[in-house]
């Protein structure tokens, strides 16, 4: 009884791991590669020629002239793509506090000519450390800075923010974000266009 | 509350539900053995590995003591080679970042954690393991253990619908096992993981991507077999994440409609078991009171959930953030959480998936509200709102079987369910199988906030450190798997003692279940009479809830008044008197 058992056991073992652990896998890479060649490999971003990121992966971004991102807990540096991370700190815990009051600092200062509240998605970190997404509000919020910075008229910018701007599934699932490494690529890409021009 | 949220959880209720219903009807049909739809295509596929395993391990009719036997045996088989598999990842194939072996405690702890549907992770992922291990070491358990929930409870519907002239039969474990994976399982996933493709989720051999940044800087981004392990992650309640941050990480679940399909997929199969269960024991009025009572504590936790985290938390309050929704902000508690998904879309799936003990979560739940935090700790200390793949039913059926003994002593009818007499045996092992679940919570508990490996862990301090402690010993008792994850768990003492309590949580009670299952199953059926307490009405539902809460209230409201709702009293008393918190 025991013996057959074992036996039985040990086969079964196997054909599962050869289907589910082997077969399986392998044959959805195929499909995959097949059907969305894009995705599969991480939906990847070139800009002049060199893949800059991932449209799904937030980046870091700092100084005047582009458009900032969530903060983000991963260590050793935000935004380390290789090792996902929230900060995990509680409701009621004191260093949250301290963190979220010392960002809103650092915003209002680096946003002197901003209209309106402090949006809470630029004071709190995320789930992953990598959110590639911003609300509205909070694109809105930098505007000022970005247009005085790079020279951009503000209309333009707001255009960018719309084109950068994903809606929720079927308008109500989810929220409607800002895809940060596209609206920074769109100013990127201007200005590469302008200096081309000589401008 | 807004209302897009309402609309939101309305929905995502309304298509599994929708959902359940036709799928149960056809997981009845493939454990009776009635044509389905695909025979013709694996009828084959079966049979080629039905004769691998063995004729006559595959022909025979089991027992309970058989059956039980055959699932152990099995799972120690794969636990043995899981745990080599991950000790020896530096020495195989599709390592291309050249991770080493995990040591003893970790490899023991994740093996045990796999096997058993619970998939708490001591390691973060996308530094730890190989290419080879997230498919062979992760995926692969992430369908058998799914497997192994499903057919004991499978097991469990055949017992109480057997008469004795059948005698003690609880079907096949290996012919149930293999129709699981094939009839349900892998279609399901061959239809999933392209769409999950198609949202962004990769799904590659190459290890890593090295992307210039925009504004300068050198970004590494760990890419693999992401998508396939994400459809059977969530179909087979699992949990466990290929990254760190799990379903919150993009490339797991990159947008809206992908968090849909998780959320959706982790419910569906749950849902179904029950009306499976109404089908199998042929009473449809039982199940949908079963339901019923399932569905209300369900929407109760979403409602409490979802209106926690959007009031959002005084502390943010106090910094001069503006936590009301509107002016192109979704407002709430948005500390660990992602844009994309909001406050709705964040609290609906990390309730799902602890009330469907996943453990899979798209936001952190160590920085939820103490509310918010509260309702999954409590879907996990009840361990039946819906429940994880088999467990789940098992376990509501168990306080029911108490409800009925309870019920009958109060109005002094015979209690029976299901046409069976329930007897001092029935309810010793029914009681059995319900205390396993808080003793290996409190004790572990306790002793971890009394020493000081225990104590060194936390992330947290005050009574969210000790809500930290407690959510880890009711996720692993309860094989759910998510985490409030400031708790450091990788340490020799939370490693084996978070192993254990996986290990007992799972296998003790099954086993409790199976002879229980046994036991009625050799019972002769009782023909109902005026004496007899029915059990498939409204009446009997609400007393059926009353016993479940009263039961885990009792159990466990002195250790929840220490954490979670000491803090909530923390959070407020700070709120009225506007000052520092220290």
């Amino acid at each position: 009884m025991m013996v057959r058992d074992m036996r039985a056991a040990g086969m079964l073992f196997v054909a599962m791991a050869a289907i589910t652990g082997v077969i399986y896998p392998l044959a959805m890479l195929g499909v995959g590669d097949i059907a969305f060649p894009h995705q599969v490999h991480g939906s990847l971003v070139r800009y002049r020629g060199r893949v800059v990121g991932s449209v799904l992966i937030g980046q870091r971004f700092r100084g005047p002239r582009w458009f900032w991102g969530r903060p983000s807990a991963t260590a050793p540096m935000p935004y380390n793509a290789a090792a996902s991370t929230a900060s995990n700190l509680g409701p009621t815990n004191p260093v949250l506090r301290a963190h979220v009051q010392a960002r809103i600092e650092a915003l209002k200062a680096a946003n002197p000519r901003a209209h309106g509240p402090v949006p809470e998605d630029l004071v709190t970190s995320s789930g992953s450390g990598l959110d590639p997404d911003i609300s509205i509000a909070a694109a809105r919020y930098q505007v000022p800075r970005v247009a005085e910075a790079t020279g951009f008229a503000r209309g333009r910018l707001e255009r960018w923010i719309a084109r950068a701007t994903v809606s929720p599934a079927a308008g109500f699932m989810g929220e409607p974000v800002v895809n940060v490494l596209k609206l920074n690529l769109a100013i990127a890409r201007a200005r590469l266009a302008q200096r081309a021009r000589g401008g | 509350m807004t209302a897009s949220a309402v609309w939101q959880i309305v929905l995502t209720l309304l298509v599994a539900g929708g959902l359940s219903i036709p799928l149960g009807h056809y997981i009845a049909r493939v454990f009776c053995n009635q044509k389905t739809f695909l025979d013709p295509i694996l009828d084959p596929v079966d049979a080629l590995i039905y004769r691998l395993i063995g004729r006559d391990a595959t022909g025979q009719a089991m027992n309970w003591r058989g059956y039980a036997a055959s699932m152990l045996w099995t799972n120690v088989l794969m636990g043995l080679v899981i745990y080599v598999l991950l000790s020896a990842q530096g020495h195989l194939p599709l390592n291309p970042l050249h991770f080493a072996g995990l040591n003893p405690f970790l490899a023991f702890n994740t093996a045990a954690s796999f096997i058993t549907n619970t998939n708490w992770q001591n390691y973060a992922g996308e530094s730890t393991l190989s290419l080879f291990s997230q498919m062979a070491a992760i995926t692969f358990p992430m369908f058998t253990s799914a497997a192994t929930g499903f057919v004991v409870a499978i097991a469990f519907f055949r017992a109480l619908s057997a008469n004795t002239s059948q005698g003690a039969n609880l079907g096949n474990f290996y012919r149930d096992f293999v129709r699981v994976l094939t009839r349900l399982l892998l279609p399901v996933c061959l239809v999933v993981t392209p769409i999950l493709v198609w949202q962004g989720s990769p799904d590659t051999l190459t290890g890593m991507v090295v992307a210039h940044g925009l504004q300068g800087g050198v970004q590494h981004i760990p890419l693999g077999p992401v998508a396939d392990l994400e459809a059977i992650k969530h179909l087979g309640t699992n949990g466990g994440g290929f990254y760190n941050a799990n379903s919150a990480h993009p490339f797991e679940n990159p947008t809206p409609l992908s968090n849909l399909i998780e959320t959706l997929l982790m419910m569906v199969t749950p849902m179904a078991l029950v009306v499976t269960f109404g089908r199998m024991v042929e009473n449809a009025r039982l199940a949908r009171v079963m339901y019923g009572v399932m569905a209300l504590m369900l929407v109760t936790a979403l409602f409490i959930a979802v209106g926690a985290e959007q009031a959002g938390t005084p502390l943010l309050t106090h910094a001069g953030i503006m936590q009301a929704p509107g002016h192109g902000q979704m407002g709430g508690n948005m500390v660990g959480k992602e844009v994309r998904f909001g406050i709705t879309q964040s609290a609906i799936f990390d309730t799902v998936s602890t009330a469907f003990t996943t453990g899979t979560v798209n936001s952190m739940l160590d920085s939820y509200t103490p509310m918010g935090g509260m309702v999954s700790l409590v879907q996990m200390m009840l361990n039946c709102v819906f429940g994880g793949k088999g467990v789940g039913v098992l376990n509501f059926l168990m306080y029911g079987i108490f409800a009925v003994f309870i019920a009958g002593l109060m109005v002094g009818r015979t209690p029976e369910f299901l046409g069976k007499k329930i007897e001092k045996r029935e309810i010793v092992l029914a009681s059995l199988a319900l205390l396993v679940h808080p003793i290996i919570i409190l004790i572990p508990t306790a002793w971890s906030l009394l020493a000081p490996y225990g104590v060194s862990s936390l992330g947290n301090s005050g009574s969210h450190g000790l809500s930290e402690v407690l959510y880890a010993f009711t996720s692993a008792a309860a094989n759910n798997g998510s985490a409030f994850a400031g708790l450091n768990g990788n340490t020799p003492w939370y490693n084996v003692t978070l192993g254990l309590v996986i290990l007992f949580g799972r296998y003790a009670s099954i086993i409790f279940m199976l002879a229980l299952g046994g036991s009625l199953a050799a019972k002769p059926a009782v023909s109902e009479t005026v004496g007899t307490l029915k059990t498939d009405t409204m009446l009997f539902g609400g007393f059926w809830l009353a016993t479940i809460v009263v039961v885990g209230a009792l159990t466990f409201f002195p250790v929840l008044v220490l954490g979670p709702i000491a803090e909530v009293f923390a959070l407020y008393a700070h709120h009225a008197t506007a000052g520092g918190l220290r």
